[in-house]
Formats: C-alpha cells, sequence, structure tokens
C-alpha cells in the first residue's frame, strides 16, 4: 500500500480530504445519493442506538471498502455482486455478535435492521461505485467520508425525534414535568417527515436542485 | 385458513414493508418516478419475495437454527448455526435473483425486456432480506410463511405504485425548488404512511 502512494500524491492530498469532506455536505449519502434510507428511517426513535447503529455501518462499510478495493482486481466481474456481499456479511455477522456480546438490550432494540446494513445501500452503492476501481487507501478514505456523511444525518433525526417524542436525549429527561409528550415524533412518519426537512434546508444552502 | 388470511390482510396493510418497516425506500424512492416502472419493480419483488421466503425458512429450519441438523443425525442436535444466517439468507437471495434473471433471459426475452433489468437491484433490496431476517422472530410453518411473503410483496407492490401515481401528479404542482425531487417525496411518503397508520386498529372478525 505505501508504495502506491509514494508513486502518486501525499497521503493526505487535496484530493483525499474532499474523499472524506464531500460526503458530509454537498455529496451527502442520504441527501444527495439517496442511499441508505431504510435504516435511517427506522432505527432514529431514539439516540442511543441511532448512535450504535452509525457506528456499525462505520466499521463495516470502511471494512468492506478496504478488502474489496484490495481484492478489486481478482474479483470476476460477472460474480462481483455475491462477492462483495459475502465480505459485507462476513462483517456484519461479526458486528452482531459483538452487540449481542457488550449491548445486549441494544441489539435486541435495533433488531432486524443490523442485519439489513448488508443491504443498505450505502455500503453496495459505495463497493460498486467506489472500492472496485480505487485504491485501498483511497477506499478507506471514501468509506470514512461516506459512514460519518450517513451517520450525523441520522443522528440529527433521532434528536429531534427523541427530544420530541420522550422529551429525553440518551434516555435522560431533558425537557421536564412540563412537556407533554408527542406520540407523533415517535411514529415512523415522523422519520419520513424530518428528513424531506433536513434535505430541504441542506438543498436550500447548497443550491442544487433536482428537476 | 382463517389464520392464513390473517397474516396476508396484516402483511399487506397493518405491517406494510414500507410504511411500518420502511424496507426497500431505497429502490422505492429510486423508481416510482414512472407508473410504468413501479408496477414493474413491484412485480419482480412479489415474485422474488413469495420464492427466497420459503426457500429461506427451509434453509433456516434445516440448517441453522439450534437443533436443526438433528434429521442428519442425532449428535448434531447441539449445534446452533445461527451466526451464518446473515451469510446464508443473502446467498440465497443473490443466487436465485442470478439464476432467475438468466433463465428468463433466456426463455423469455420479452419477460426480460420488462422485468430484467428490475432483478439486480432487487438483490440489495432490504425487504427481501428484511422478511428473512423476520422469520426466526415470528416462528411461522411453511404456509404461513409463504402468505406472509407473498403478503409483504403485494404490500410493497401497493406503496410503490400508489406513490409513482402521486409523483406523476405532482408534475403539475409548483413545489418550492429545493425541497422538488426527494425533499418532497419524502413528505409524501410521511403522509401516506400516517394514512396506513389508521389500519392499525383494524381486525378481521374472526
Amino acid at each position: 500500500m505505501s508504495n502506491e502512494i509514494k508513486k502518486s500524491e501525499p497521503l493526505l492530498s487535496k484530493k483525499r480530504k474532499q474523499l472524506v469532506s464531500n460526503p458530509m455536505d454537498t455529496d451527502n449519502p442520504i441527501t444527495i445519493q439517496v442511499l441508505g434510507i431504510c435504516s435511517a428511517l427506522a432505527v432514529t426513535i431514539a439516540l442511543e442506538g441511532t448512535v450504535i447503529m452509525a457506528l456499525a455501518v462505520l466499521f463495516v462499510l470502511v471494512l468492506a471498502n478496504v478488502i474489496i478495493s484490495a481484492l478489486r482486481n481478482t474479483i470476476p466481474n460477472r460474480i462481483r455482486i455475491i462477492v462483495q456481499l459475502v465480505v459485507v456479511a462476513s462483517l456484519v455477522a461479526i458486528v452482531d455478535q459483538v452487540l449481542r456480546a457488550f449491548a445486549y438490550e441494544q441489539s435486541k432494540a435495533l433488531s432486524v435492521f443490523v442485519g439489513l446494513i448488508i443491504t443498505n445501500c450505502i455500503v453496495m452503492g459505495r463497493l460498486e461505485a467506489f472500492a472496485l476501481g480505487n485504491k485501498v487507501w483511497d477506499s478507506f478514505l471514501d468509506g470514512v467520508g461516506n459512514s460519518i456523511g450517513y451517520g450525523w444525518i441520522i443522528i440529527a433525526i433521532a434528536f429531534f425525534r427523541e427530544l420530541f417524542g420522550a422529551g429525553k436525549l440518551f434516555g435522560i429527561e431533558v425537557l421536564g414535568d412540563w412537556y407533554v409528550n408527542n406520540g407523533f415524533f415517535a411514529t415512523p412518519a415522523a422519520a419520513c417527515i424530518i428528513l424531506g426537512i433536513i434535505i430541504w434546508i441542506l438543498r436550500a444552502r447548497s443550491g442544487y436542485i433536482e428537476d | 385458513m382463517e389464520n392464513l388470511l390473517n397474516i396476508f390482510v396484516k402483511s399487506i396493510f397493518i405491517d406494510n414493508m414500507i410504511f411500518a418497516y420502511f424496507l426497500g425506500m431505497c429502490s422505492y424512492l429510486a423508481v416510482s418516478k414512472k407508473y410504468k416502472t413501479a408496477a414493474g419493480l413491484g412485480a419482480a419483488v412479489i415474485f422474488v419475495l413469495g420464492i427466497t421466503v420459503p426457500l429461506n425458512w427451509l434453509a433456516y429450519n434445516f440448517l441453522l437454527k439450534e437443533g436443526a441438523l438433528t434429521w442428519i443425525s442425532n449428535e448434531f442436535a447441539s449445534i446452533d448455526l445461527e451466526v451464518l444466517k446473515f451469510i446464508v439468507f443473502i446467498a440465497v437471495v443473490a443466487a436465485f435473483v442470478q439464476l432467475t434473471e438468466m433463465v428468463i433471459e433466456k426463455f423469455s426475452p420479452s419477460l426480460y425486456n420488462s422485468l430484467g433489468i428490475f432483478l439486480p437491484l432487487i438483490a440489495v433490496n432490504c425487504s427481501i432480506l428484511g422478511a428473512a431476517l423476520f422469520l426466526p422472530t415470528r416462528g411461522y410453518d411453511l404456509t404461513e410463511a409463504t402468505v406472509f411473503a407473498l403478503g409483504s410483496g403485494i404490500g410493497w407492490f401497493l406503496a410503490v405504485v400508489s406513490l409513482a401515481a402521486i409523483r406523476e401528479k405532482m408534475a403539475y404542482s409548483d413545489v418550492p425548488k429545493p425541497l422538488r425531487g426527494l425533499g418532497i417525496t419524502f413528505i409524501v411518503v410521511g403522509l401516506m404512511a400516517f394514512g396506513f397508520m389508521s389500519f392499525q386498529g383494524f381486525k378481521l372478525p374472526f
């Protein structure tokens, strides 16, 4: 790996920094690329589970990107999807076992959505669009950038849902007794609407318009 | 029979894949721009769900579950392969999708043209894997699992077709510029999910 980098460019050149920074803002996986929506909506009812989910995606996406990128010249094109799925599924199995061992309550609350990281389109999308055609270190940075871009959006949604839905943050009462919990925010439908509004704000700022 | 009907209705309306679990959202949003493509992918989802869920049920009950291997020999009674369920389920789905694609391409080019392009998309549609992952927690038998799969597929079809119809009409409305496309679609989906929530109190008379 180090040889490749010496030949080309410094470890954190401007282009490489953009690999990390673009997905957080102008090329965000959720709001611009429209990937990984399912989990963004389903797990965001409380902050704690959402943070765990974001970390799980970070782990899976970065490692899958690195592994697929390292194998990219040996994977036959026709069966690449199955190869990618097997790599991702093995990583997810590791995450699931770790969660069961150390955070059993959260693992039960997240239920099938940990397993569904396998079909989280962010993972497959980045593997297809980036890791298959780029070097290991670049793919690593791309994985970090995209999973953080994904993470901050779902954490933002969870923040509003938990704050207004239960008056809590990370399970700690913050709004006090006067606040009557708004059941609307606890429903999945609210996640859709909050995400729609977040997209609205981000796009109004960046000037990106879909026709 | 009533039990099956109950599971069927429940999986279409009350536990709708899209509006209750948000499974398969990525392709749901991507193909719902046009009514025709939406119906095509919806049909493909019903088909793939209806076959892979029973296959995964067999894999789970005769291979993965604790004590599932006793049909080979009693010595295997204590073996629990549930750790492998992600890999096995996704391998079944991906292999089946690839197989179907090849078969359809070979024997029915016209069907391939209308359905074929959606098949690769389906391997990574969360609703397929999601339905398989619900199996261990729900304890269905084989018929129940099949009915559940078909119901979920029809529910998904219904959801995608109705969103596509709304989006086609929405072309005539004056949506604020930054909200156009994805933003307004999310808000519409949220409102539709509200509509579907009203089914929650719904019970069959038996």
